[in-house]
């Protein structure tokens, strides 16, 4: 580890610990008297009123939350990195959104936005999140695969499986707001952690600065290849920043397991096979995850993660188990139902073309994944049923798409026999 | 984005090769100019309004550049930025303005009287003729940096310089956000309106940052005055016109530019002007007029021949497609201008154009005829 990182990491990690067991807000408290004087705002010859952004024609989360007064309270904060409301929001006032489509409109860019900006996020998160209140909840984490069931698709119908998630690392600040040092550092500790992989898992780094065109190619095909984010909603909070230093992909030799490092977030890991065996991805997913962890623990890194919003990601949409399980299916005769869109609404899943979102669906193949992130674990509800309103719901993110894939593929074969589907029930509303 | 000092602080505790970006494979000034060491010199530094070096350089680390087209790769967050990263600028400023010194003095002259001839241009080979440059307002900072507020009172103060205008000045402010179908419509048939930046070299910048808030364009009634406020610089200003009476062009660019100036500064807030940069823009590139003097003209004949590049080379001007910078020509119709801007007065620039094209329309009408032009083949101005 490099020395000039040392001194701040102790603190930090102090900090990262004491967030795991005393909450968030005692690691508030803590930083805050940690590190008086830092977070000092910029000067600032206006006044709020007079900075304020011009919303009326914005349709996303943070337009809908970010009153003045808010905007005034918070205009002159800073997370002990320097990282302000103006920059947090950048991204929702260049993008005025859809009208259709609600975009999230901030990001963080660092573990203790989350915190200082809580004003503006918790409503956000709020809104993005079935009415999940990260001030008095608790976020179940389970990545215990053994618990799923039924997982292993009709592979006439199913052509592949993914999950993908992210992590960050503790102690450094987040894609919107790093430095090159920091962007470095994470490309240093996840790589490191990675080479020691094995077995099924062991794979190898490409970093895309130094990528051959040979390798660049395989990675082409093998659709493992990410580019530099051209999304402006990615754009302008300032992720694209140096591209493409400290940005590479590694992945086993399988071709299974597959880790981005710098893009979006710290790390976005994903496991995915051709065929429906949802299960084994997910058990990939579960043992690489962990692993990974595990290794880089004992270099003295962790997680950035706490109980009230689980993993902590750039994209407030993103917090919680940061997860996306999905499949490619082929459903025809589905894809002409007009009940198509109520089912999957009530399945709790949503469909995007086979080139990710914002693409169409080619010949009646969808991805179809979970749409909820937050307030759920990766696998079973078990923390209780106080968690919502009106009585017991047994849901889980990945049986969620487990179930909902299995009863779409049914819908779909009695289609094909000329019988009748049912619109399943809706689900309980999730949170108060 | 501008981070501000808080950010940078948080940087200085990171070693000067953690944080020192791979240039490796750029080509651009910034890019020839920062070394390792400089970087490590003067990372600490900050304006006033806390703009910093990787403010600064940002672009030009985004953007690698072309092997044959070399940008600059960085830019200005406020006036102060020319003095406080000197150690940088100045280099770069050399470098991109034929060896210009930091003790050298930039002469300014507006004075459309001095300008020699420019009404007898050839209409049937010279299309149309315009005048364009940038003005900055003091006490305000950059379009990469400046904060909503900032902006809208730049806007502010903007409006009330325009619109109180006269004579065949007199016009109208159409901002961005406001604007309706119809009043849109006009101004794109004109070719008046602005887009919102899309090239990478303004936007990794930051000049686009909550567009159109603060943003528009004011043009008299005639149509042949324009100013754009808030786009790549505060103010854009262009005089334009049929056909070749660039001297009618360049006069009227003169006079208004002169009565919007008297109005900025009675509000106590003047252009920013040095007598070492002269008028002092965004991009290092625009210093000094920031002037760029052109015509769209008809060249078919010449435009083919071995010579023409080293024939604009000679009289110190640079051709473009008629879709302005990095497009093609059309039907043999060129756009040609001043390749100068720093070093060297209004007048002299524009004059370089008058009399630059008026000898190329000679040659192409020698060239129509049959003939040759070596002897026609000017010195190097």
């Amino acid at each position: 580890m490099a020395s000039s990182f040392s001194r701040i990491l102790t603190t930090r990690r102090k900090i990262g610990l004491l967030s795991a067991v005393g909450g968030s807000v005692t690691a508030g408290f803590l930083l805050h008297r940690e590190h008086v004087g830092a977070g000092a705002p910029v000067r600032r010859s206006y006044p709020a009123s007079a900075e304020y952004p011009d919303l009326r024609k914005h349709n996303n989360c943070m337009a809908s939350h970010l009153t003045p007064a808010i905007y005034a309270k918070l205009v002159d904060k800073a997370t002990p990195n320097g990282y302000t409301l103006d920059l947090a929001i950048q991204t929702g006032v260049d993008n005025p959104g859809h009208p259709f489509i609600k975009t999230v409109g901030m990001v963080a860019g660092d573990e203790e936005s989350y915190e200082v900006f809580a004003d503006l996020l918790d409503p956000v998160i709020k809104e993005r999140h079935n009415g999940y209140n990260p001030s008095t909840m608790k976020h179940p984490t389970d990545l215990d695969s053994s618990k799923i069931h039924s997982g292993n698709f009709d592979p006439r119908y199913v052509l592949s499986s993914r999950v993908r998630t992210g992590r960050s690392i503790r102690g450094l600040s987040l894609p919107p707001a790093c430095t090159r040092a920091e962007r470095r550092e994470v490309e240093r500790v996840v790589v490191d952690a990675l080479a020691g992989l094995k077995d099924d898992l062991a794979g190898k780094y490409y970093s895309l600065t130094v990528m051959t065109d040979a390798e660049q190619q395989q990675l082409i095909d093998d659709h493992f290849l990410f580019d530099k984010p051209v999304s402006p909603l990615l754009t302008c909070s300032g992720m694209a920043r140096d591209w493409p230093d400290a940005r590479g992909i590694w992945h086993n030799n399988e071709k299974t397991f597959l880790v981005w490092v710098n893009e979006e977030d710290h790390t976005r890991v994903i496991s995915m096979e051709k065929g429906g065996n949802m299960k084994r991805v997910f058990e990939r997913f579960c043992n690489g995850l962990k692993e990974v962890e595990r290794l880089i623990q004992e270099r003295g890194w962790e997680f950035m993660w706490n109980e009230k919003l689980g993993y902590i990601l750039t994209c407030p949409s993103n917090l919680g188990t940061g997860l996306r399980a999905g499949v490619h299916v082929k459903l025809p005769l589905m894809s002409r139902d007009p009940r198509l869109n109520k089912i999957l609404d009530n399945l709790r899943l949503q469909k995007r073309g086979t080139g990710g979102v914002d693409t169409a669906a080619v010949g009646g193949t969808y991805d179809i994944s979970n749409l909820d992130r937050l307030g759920l674990s990766e696998t079973c509800f078990h923390s209780g049923e106080e968690h919502f309103e009106g009585g017991v719901n047994k849901v889980q993110l990945v049986q969620t798409v487990i179930d909902g894939v299995n009863y779409l593929i049914e819908c779909e074969k009695r289609l094909e026999k000329g019988q009748d589907i049912k619109v399943p029930p809706p689900p309980h509303k999730l949170f108060k | 984005m501008p981070f501000g000092n808080t950010h940078n602080n948080f940087k200085l505790n990171y070693k000067v090769e953690d944080e020192f970006p791979d240039l490796s494979k750029h080509n651009n000034h910034m890019a020839k100019v920062l070394t390792k060491e400089l970087y490590g010199k003067i990372r600490d530094r900050q304006t006033p309004s806390g703009y910093t070096l990787d403010d600064v350089i940002q672009t030009g680390v985004d953007n690698p550049g072309h092997p044959f087209i070399m940008t600059v790769g960085c830019v200005a967050g406020d006036e102060e930025s020319y003095e406080v990263f000197k150690d940088l600028l100045d280099p770069i400023i050399s470098d991109r303005h034929g060896g210009y010194k930091p003790t050298d003095k930039h002469v300014t002259d507006l004075n459309f009287e001095n300008l020699k001839g420019g009404d007898d241009l050839d209409p049937a080979y010279v299309l149309s003729s315009r005048v364009r440059t940038g003005r900055s307002i003091k006490g305000f900072t950059l379009p990469p940096h400046n904060s909503r507020g900032e902006r809208r009172g730049i806007e502010k103060l903007s409006v009330e310089a325009l619109t109180s205008l006269d004579g065949e000045f007199k016009g109208k402010y159409y901002p961005l956000k406001s604007m309706t179908d119809a009043e849109q419509d006009q101004l794109i048939n004109d070719h008046f309106l602005f887009d919102k930046p899309v090239s990478p070299l303004l936007t990794c910048a930051g000049m686009a940052r909550d567009w159109p808030d603060g943003r528009g364009i004011m043009h008299n009634d005639n149509k042949t005055f324009l100013v754009w406020v808030n786009e790549e610089d505060h103010l854009r200003v262009i005089s334009m016109q049929q056909g070749g009476n660039m001297r009618e062009v360049f006069k009227r660019f003169c006079v208004g530019l002169q009565k919007i100036e008297e109005i900025f500064k009675k509000h106590g807030h003047g252009f920013m002007w040095n007598e070492h940069l002269g008028y002092v823009l965004t991009c290092p590139s625009n210093l000094g007029t920031g002037l760029r003097g052109g015509v769209h003209v008809k060249l078919p004949k010449l435009s083919v021949h071995a010579k023409f590049d080293e024939v604009l080379s000679r009289l110190r001007l640079q051709k473009r497609g008629t879709g302005g910078v990095d497009t093609a020509s059309v039907g043999g119709v060129f756009d040609i201008s001043n390749a100068d801007r720093l070093g060297s007065s209004e007048v002299a620039q524009v004059q370089l154009v008058v009399d630059g094209v008026k000898l190329m329309v000679e040659m192409e009408k020698k060239l129509e005829k049959g003939e040759a032009i070596d002897s026609m083949i000017p010195a190097q101005k």
